[in-house]
């Protein structure tokens, strides 16, 4: 009956959409022991009441909402420091966090203080082999091959990939009982002092659903609106090659691959990419892949599940318009 | 001022995995090595406080592991850093306190007001090194950061977040990880590779914790089943739309 806590992301009192991918993996787990708690741990100010109900019908059992207003912002120290006395408190076996930037940064913090294993943005999780009764599957050397490890001591400790794991849909008949606590993380060394979004609403690299990233064949950053058009039509993100990024047409920040972001949605569409191994290495779990080259040899043929062979100058506007009648 | 910068060997970018017998680890024959990418942004940030400031503070190069590594110490020393440590020892795949153990043991008996390093290293992309070291040295630390400033024995940084970044104030001294934008780096010319090769290089054998992790299994991921071209040019459209919303049923 393996306990289990999950952190749930939350900013500006938005729950984040890994909050059903990380839930949703701790419920399997939690079940699949026979009758397991799933505890939900969340972070912030004033969140309680608006958060802490929807979690729920997500899968928690439990919910701990530690509240201060010092924990509006994310500090890393704060938010590890609290995980680490709930953990030490609910003696979990497991603890979960979204491979998010946030939980990149806050799981190997938890982990470090609890001096426990930790497998870092994982693509699979299992109950198994290993000394806490956990494996977990990374992708290793930028997605090339990958790594199944165990934990040497209770509790293991996994980052989730997100967009991997799927959040089953609510259970509106399911509810937790939500705690909430009021956690002062006392004083503290590393002050966020402000959150600086990018001008435009779009939607993130790593958050969404469908990805239209532009490589070098796209010929320069004035043609960059076939890019975006087709992006607006699909409700996607846009990336860029690192050609791209290093020719300054697009910041890095919309870098896809090994040195860059890396990505699973469930539609990625590749313009004008050659498709190199450091490319691959940042988009090869996506779910569907479709390329638009005009070399019909280049290696990104070989991932695509649909490619068009053809010039984006002239094939993008078009299937622009097509997906453009398809939402109507 | 002194800056350590924690910097790893790794197989370079261009690998193609290869498992070897034992089903565990890499097939090392074949594979060519390199500092890890963003280890070079960390490299070149010290050199740059360093510049900055006059050429007063020390950059000490630190990495735990093969021996071979002296060949990536030896690159960020003909990059312009100062010194170099080698913690020689085999160390467990993609087991993170026992690579961080082995760097804050030294890191004490070194003392430094700033250790940066790459925000991942590209074999085991572990990402939690780093947070090892902060927690065992009680240092500040700040993740993914694409710009720096020192004041006042402060760093202020900006992290990479979605859609945007936190700008962050810690104290020294604290464990800084740099992303790709933090800088461009410098190659290392002729005469200071030269140079580099008369640098301290001191090696130490590193003293081996228990490991967290332990490797069941390394393994190439599932193949992606054959695609398929849809057509040819702006007329194929019409088709990858159909395809993707009936077939795939993806939009
Ligand atoms: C250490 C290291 C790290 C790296 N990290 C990354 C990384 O994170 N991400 C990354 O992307 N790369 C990375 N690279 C670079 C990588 O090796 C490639 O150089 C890069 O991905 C190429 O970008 P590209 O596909 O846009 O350009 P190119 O390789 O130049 O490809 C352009 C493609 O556009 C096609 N094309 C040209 N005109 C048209 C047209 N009119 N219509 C349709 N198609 C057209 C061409 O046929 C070609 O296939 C890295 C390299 C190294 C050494």
């Amino acid at each position: 009956m393996p306990k289990i806590l999950a952190f749930v992301e939350q900013r500006g009192g938005v729950l984040k959409r890994t909050a059903g991918e990380v839930l949703g993996a701790a419920r399997r787990l939690a079940d699949g022991g026979g009758s397991g708690e799933v505890v939900a741990v969340l972070i912030g100010h004033d969140i309680a009441a608006t958060l802490g109900a929807a979690l729920g019908p997500l899968g928690a059992d439990r919910v701990r909402a530690l509240q201060h207003p010092s924990l509006a912002p994310y500090s890393g120290e704060a938010y590890a420091r609290l995980l680490a006395a709930e953990a030490a408190l609910a003696k979990p076996d497991l603890v979960l966090f979204p491979a998010s930037a946030m939980g990149k940064d806050l799981a190997p913090r938890v982990a470090a203080v609890l001096g426990v294993g930790l497998a870092s943005d994982c693509t699979a999780l299992e109950a198994g082999a290993g000394g806490s009764g956990f494996a977990a599957t990374r992708p290793v050397y930028a997605g090339k091959a990958q790594l199944k490890v165990g934990f040497a001591a209770s509790p293991a400790m996994a980052s989730l990939r997100p967009n991997v794991f799927t959040a089953p849909s609510a259970q509106p008949g399911r509810s937790a009982v939500v705690e909430a606590v009021t956690s002062d993380p006392g004083a503290l060394r590393d002050a966020v002092q402000s959150l600086v979004l990018a001008a435009s609403a779009k939607v993130d690299l790593t958050e969404a659903d469908i990805v239209v990233t532009g490589g070098r064949g796209m010929k320069g950053p004035e043609h960059w609106g076939l890019i975006e058009g087709l992006a607006a039509a699909l409700g996607a993100a846009t990336g860029a090659s690192r050609a791209v990024v290093d020719a300054g047409w697009r910041p890095h920040a919309e870098q896809v691959g090994q040195t860059g972001k890396t990505v699973s949605p469930s539609l990625y569409i590749a313009c004008g990419v050659s498709g190199a191994i450091q490319h691959l290495a940042g988009m090869s779990s996506s779910r569907v892949i479709v390329a638009i080259n005009k070399d019909p040899d280049a290696p990104i043929f070989k991932v695509a599940d649909y490619g068009i062979v053809g010039d984006a100058f002239e094939v993008l506007p078009r299937l622009t318009e097509e997906f453009k009648k398809l939402k109507g | 001022m002194r800056i350590a910068v924690c910097i790893k060997r790794v197989p370079d970018t261009e690998t193609k995995v290869r498992i070897a017998a034992d089903g565990k680890s890499l097939e090392p024959s074949g594979v060519s090595y390199d500092l890890s990418p963003y280890d070079e942004y960390a490299v070149e940030e010290a050199l740059r406080i360093k510049d900055a400031a006059g050429g007063t503070p020390e950059v000490v190069v630190l990495s735990a592991g093969v021996g071979d590594a002296a060949t990536q110490i030896r690159k960020a020393l003909a990059m312009g850093a100062d010194r170099g440590i080698l913690l020689k020892g085999d160390l467990p795949f993609s087991d993170a306190s026992s690579a961080a153990s082995a760097l804050a043991g030294a890191l004490k008996e070194l003392g430094a007001d700033l250790c940066l390093t790459g925000k991942q290293a590209i074999d085991d992309d572990g990402l939690q090194v780093p947070a090892y070291l902060a927690q065992a040295l009680g240092w500040t630390l700040v993740s993914v950061v694409t710009k720096l400033e020192l004041k006042d024995g402060k760093a202020l940084a900006h992290r990479q977040v979605e859609g945007g970044h936190e700008v962050v104030e810690v104290p020294l001294p604290a464990v800084i990880t740099c992303q790709k934008g933090l800088n461009t780096p410098r190659f290392a010319s002729l005469p200071n590779i030269m140079k580099a090769k008369k640098k301290p290089l001191e090696e130490k054998a590193l003293a081996s914790a228990a490991p967290r992790l332990t490797v069941l299994g390394l393994a190439l991921p599932p193949g992606r089943k054959a695609g398929r071209i849809v057509g040819q040019g702006p007329d194929a459209a019409p088709l990858l739309v159909k395809a993707l919303h009936e077939e795939a049923k993806v939009v």
